[in-house]
């Protein structure tokens, strides 16, 4: 398709394609070839022929729990991330808080998105750990044991307080241009058509953000899908998630089985996967309205 | 619109209690080596750990190698693409943003299973070869920011008339791109170089399944054994990330300057 890249139909043969080949090539051997292994993998028996059996294996209660337990806490950090981080988008671009909050704000939120991984679990064992400060404080000033109450900073809730560190910050980053985007003419108009703040909201400017808000909800959520290292530091297997347990199936082969490996990692693409997927479409459909 | 005023003050104040409290019980947990005073005595220690210099500089090594490498492949294809082949542009951009969609675990999974001892590449057989292994797979995961950040900057600037002047007085494709396409968007290349540190510098999965001494996987067994450095670390580790926001944000102030002033 590029022989012909030229306009206006010239016989010509072009080599401009030649220029990306060194980039074609890098994302075929260490992106694309090594994805396929994978889903291929997944359909193959040890002997190398094509089975559906690795995939039904999926299927037991102990794997669909990681699967189930996994896709909670994403959804719950993605939801929670997606609420809270509107709300503040919103109060430093919209809202009533003074315009020199907004540097600080978008500053911090690029700091703190990218504060993952181990040092964030450590960050968050200070604080809702054993001796963590906030443990510590509750127990001395309050009389309040949170290890008594059943908290865990390993449990559904202990790990999406955790992601919504870095998920927060996420949102506020992908949605603050969209509300900026937002544009004023709208809003007069709809308040000369007599709207209320409310009607204006529900019923011009959700619209509008609403594929936006969609498509980061997915994104967020395959962002704390793909996570391994904030769970993995935060010690013990008590809590299976799938990254977890895939990690652990990469190092020592805990199910028994390399191939069911495969199957594992397939099944976190597709769930990756249909995530970004509906973000992909979801964005194609915001740009049309917010330019 | 009082009551509106209150509510926006709440939720900031919410919202600095959740983001400072962790920073500032880590902090003060560091502190706490010492029974009954504050010292910086994790700090100390940590610093002092050969394993801890061992394993933090193979890490800033391996950082700036992704960053050369990420330059070196990104910045010729954006501007070729842009020049070139425009009908390219949609293809390319779905490659680059695979990495967001397929988890780096997976990926690492991959490289291990393609490239093992029996196969065609045996990279993971020798030590180098692992080591290239690691580094391909963190250009892989800086791709999608540091495409978008040079895509940007080359959009600022008109390649096309940048290059046919550059061709009018001689210069060959090499000159070109070295001496005219990369100081105009060395800007965003800086953006995203300093993004790209700051995700590879502490990064645990990739390095810990092809077992490379890097700092994120040192970082993971001493908060599995020690209680005070860990949290001496992540302070650390917190103060290069907000280091590597602040240079990016610096950067892209000056070039406002440098254009306003053109």
């Amino acid at each position: 398709m590029a022989l012909t890249a030229g306009p206006g139909g010239r016989t010509a043969r072009s080599w401009a394609w030649v220029g990306i080949m060194p980039f074609l090539a890098f994302a075929l051997l260490f992106l694309i070839l090594p994805t396929m292994q994978i889903v291929v993998g997944a359909f193959r028996n040890p002997e190398g022929a094509f089975t559906l059996q690795n995939i039904a294996n999926l299927f037991t209660p102990a794997i669909l729990g990681s699967f189930w337990i996994s896709i909670r806490i994403s959804f719950a950090s993605a939801f929670l991330g997606c609420v809270i981080g509107f709300g503040v988008a919103w109060a430093v671009t919209l809202g009533e808080l003074p315009r020199w909050l907004r540097g600080p704000v978008m500053t911090f939120s690029g700091v703190a998105s990218n504060f993952a991984g181990v040092p964030l679990a450590f960050a968050f064992l200070a604080t809702l750990g054993r001796v963590g400060l906030v443990t510590v404080l509750l127990r001395d000033w309050f009389g309040i044991n949170l290890f008594a109450l059943g908290f865990n900073l390993l449990s559904f809730w202990g790990l999406t307080l955790t992601y919504l560190f870095f998920q927060i910050p996420l949102m506020i980053l992908i949605i603050t241009p969209a509300l900026d985007g937002l544009k004023r003419e709208w809003r007069e108009a709809a308040e000369i058509l007599g709207a209320s703040p409310f009607q204006y909201w529900r019923m011009v400017a959700l619209p509008i953000l609403w594929p936006t808000l969609l498509g980061t909800l997915a994104l967020l959520f395959a962002n704390a899908f793909g996570a391994v290292a904030t769970a993995y530091a935060l010690t013990g297997s008590s809590l299976t998630i799938v990254p977890i347990l895939l990690f652990a199936q990469i190092r020592g082969d805990v199910l028994g089985d390399p191939h069911l490996g495969y199957a594992l990692a397939f099944g976190m693409i597709v769930v990756t996967g249909v995530g970004n997927a509906l973000y992909i479409w979801m964005r194609t459909r915001a740009e049309r309205w917010v330019k | 619109m009082r009551l509106q005023h209150f509510w926006a003050w709440l939720s900031l104040a919410i919202g600095m209690v959740y983001f400072f409290l962790p920073l500032i019980a880590t902090f003060e947990f560091s502190l706490r080596m010492r029974r009954g005073v504050y010292s910086f005595d994790a700090y100390r220690v940590v610093l002092a750990d050969p394993n801890f210099q061992a394993t933090f500089g193979y890490s800033v090594a391996m950082a700036l190698l992704t960053i050369v490498m990420g330059v070196v492949l990104v910045v010729p294809t954006a501007y070729w693409v842009r020049l070139k082949l425009p009908r390219w542009r949609p293809v390319i951009e779905f490659i680059t943003l695979l990495p967001l969609v397929i988890p780096a675990i997976v990926i690492v999974f991959g490289y291990i299973r393609l490239y093992n001892t029996s196969s065609m590449l045996p990279l993971t057989g020798t030590a180098t070869g692992t080591n290239f292994l690691l580094l391909v797979g963190y250009t892989v995961l800086a791709l999608p920011y540091m495409y978008r950040a040079v895509d940007t900057g080359l959009r600022a600037i008109d390649i096309a008339t940048l290059t046919e002047a550059a061709q009018s007085l001689g210069a060959g494709w090499t000159t070109i791109l070295v001496r005219v396409i990369l100081p105009n968007v060395l800007v965003a290349v800086l953006s995203g170089a300093f993004l790209t540190f700051a995700i590879v510098i502490g990064e645990f999965t990739m390095a810990a399944l092809l077992n490379r001494p890097a700092f994120g996987p040192y970082l993971q067994v001493l908060g599995a054994n020690r209680a005070y450095e860990p949290a001496a670390l992540a302070v650390i580790a917190f103060g290069i990330t907000w280091a590597c926001m602040g240079l990016i944000q610096l950067v892209t102030r000056l070039q406002k300057h440098t254009s306003a002033r053109r």
